[in-house]
């Protein structure tokens, strides 16, 4: 059996296969139907200091090959995460890492020193790239200087691993990805939604709720490879790749472009087992291509 | 529990223009279904479809290890499972949500367009427990009330068509049994329908379920896209629905 184990600064991965933020649930939503243990790790859904309703229905539409959402960061806030989630959800035998949501600089730092009081979460990942909200989010994240001032921020408070989340709208995602890494993230992951929209034609009127949503799925994965490849040339930290991954090969596009680790998002909607078929695809692929350790093959292109 | 599994498509039904019915089999015994789950279905062979479809289930039969699916033909998703054939794998992921509580000595049943589907196994239900519930289906044709005669041996059925061709003419609402002492209301239909139907029954302090259909992507509360609005804020329909009690959803309803 191959290596299938990776590094994301101090984190272990058995294998390289996460699920991503807003598309997993707390993880329970899958227990049913897979053994959460067989994963690299899981990043549960977005945390904000306070609870919070998200937008209003609708905010969701099905386009070709993807949807759209626009969810908008509907979380407990991190008091119950922590009173009530966590210990629900700390014996699970994984990484389990929390995704770090905010509106100001005050509250992406209160999350994040609250996470980090609890013991088995090894990791955060900064989201300051959720196209969804009116504050924040997107907004830090689309600026080099803004980025790098609530990573710097944060990495004060917060001494565990450090993932910050990156956004495609911009021109040069190597420039956010520069400028965070010199502010103190210990990774990077990406890509968060792409900002799109639909239209109903036949009632004339927009999908979503918010006009505009974050678009996912397989429709989005050229881009995200792309995007993963720039900045895995351009930085020392290591690189987790997301966007529109269904299978053990699209996995592999993102391995060979330079990415550590993966997140599977959009495709646990489809089929909920689809993480651990990409685990075993991962195998699978290492014995017939003769890969005795996954690292090998990270970053060839 | 929920499952993730294969079915075989043992009988397809075509019920007029816009409705079909498949039957699939389970390849070993069915788990307890509750009336008002659903299944969300995978299609296949259109690449403008990914998600899921979230589809009622309509009748359950434990000794065959069957259960039937009613659909209406409404868009993209519909009109490619319209093309399953019997001998057709198809795969679901079920039982979904919470159905209803089985409540009331003389219950009424009011279902419209594709929400009639989960009262067909709600009176069965209903009639396993010796009780007989009255069956009030609506819709704007009498094409457009895809299956009657199913109901029949379980409950008392009438029916009322906007233009007069079956029974009473006009809403569910305005007809003439519709006002009658129930003690408990299950509805399931287009949303005007079941807000009409909702907000007679809290007015009245008539104890009632609504059954919701807002668009989903993962059926399993992960996504949080289904949401409504109920006394507790945004609720997913899929995971703490499809069934809510009435009482739950007077700001949906209007009535706050």
């Amino acid at each position: 059996m191959a290596k299938l184990e990776t590094k994301i600064h101090n984190i272990t991965l058995k294998n390289p296969v996460m699920t991503a933020s807003g598309t997993f649930g707390y993880g329970e939503e899958f227990a049913d139907f897979i053994d959460l243990s067989r994963l690299g790790g899981i990043i549960v859904k977005g945390t904000t200091g306070e609870r919070r309703q998200g937008n209003p229905y609708p905010r969701m539409a099905e386009t070709p090959m993807g949807m759209l959402n626009a969810v908008g960061l509907q979380n407990v806030g991190v008091g119950t995460f922590c009173k009530e989630v966590y210990p629900r959800i700390k014996g699970i035998q994984t990484n389990i890492l929390v995704n770090v949501s905010g509106s100001s600089i005050e509250e992406y730092c209160s999350v994040a020193e609250q996470i980090d009081e609890l013991e088995n979460i090894p990791g955060i990942e900064l989201n300051i790239s959720c196209p969804n909200v009116k504050k924040g989010g997107m907004g830090f994240g689309t600026n080099p200087d803004m980025a790098a001032q609530v990573v710097e921020a944060v990495r004060r408070v917060y001494h565990k691993t450090l993932i910050v989340k990156l956004t495609p709208n911009v021109t040069s995602v190597v420039e956010i990805a520069k400028a965070v890494e010199g502010a103190g993230a210990d990774s990077v992951s990406l890509i968060n939604t792409l900002l799109g929209m639909a239209i109903d034609v036949e009632r004339q009127q927009p999908y979503l709720s918010t006009i505009t949503g974050g678009l996912s799925g397989p429709c989005v994965k050229p881009v995200a490879v792309r995007m993963v490849w720039q900045v895995a040339h351009a930085v020392q930290i290591p690189v987790v790749g997301l966007g529109g991954i269904a299978s053990a090969a699209d996995a592999l596009e993102f391995l060979m472009a330079g990415a550590k680790a993966v997140e599977v998002g959009t495709a646990n909607f489809v089929d909920p087992t689809v993480t651990v078929k990409i685990v075993e695809g991962l195998e699978d692929y290492c014995l017939r291509h003769k890969v005795e350790d996954i690292n090998d093959i990270i970053g060839i292109i | 529990m929920k499952h993730i599994t294969d079915f075989t498509i043992v009988c397809r039904k075509q019920l007029g223009d816009h409705y079909f019915a498949l039957t699939l089999r389970h390849p070993s015994q069915l788990p307890p279904i509750a009336a008002g789950q659903f299944v969300e279905v995978e299609v296949k062979g259109n690449r403008d479809v990914m998600l899921r479809r979230p589809i009622s289930i309509h009748d359950v039969d434990p000794e065959e290890n069957t259960l039937t699916l009613l659909i209406q033909i409404v868009g993209k998703g519909t009109r490619q499972l319209a093309q399953l054939q019997e001998g057709d794998r198809l795969n679901l992921i079920y039982p979904l949500g919470h159905g209803f509580a089985i409540e009331g000595q003389r219950p009424l049943l009011v279902g419209g367009g594709a929400g009639i589907a989960p009262l067909l196994h709600l009176a069965k239900c209903y009639h396993a427990k010796g009780i007989r519930p009255t069956i009030l289906l609506g819709g704007r044709t009498k094409e457009l009330i895809p299956v009657r005669e199913a109901f029949e041996p379980y409950g008392q059925l009438l029916i009322a068509t906007e233009d007069g061709s079956l029974g009473e003419k006009g809403m569910v609402t305005q007809h003439s049994q519709f006002a009658a002492p129930y003690d408990h209301i299950c509805t399931c239909g287009p949303t005007p329908m079941m807000k009409a139907v909702g907000r007679y029954a809290v007015e009245n302090g008539i104890g009632c379920e609504v059954s919701l259909e807002n668009m989903m992507a993962c059926g399993i509360g992960a996504c949080l896209c289904c949401v409504t609005d109920t006394d507790e804020g945004h609720k997913c329909v899929c995971k703490e629905g499809p069934v809510f009690d009435a009482l739950r959803l007077k700001k949906w309803m209007g009535l706050e």
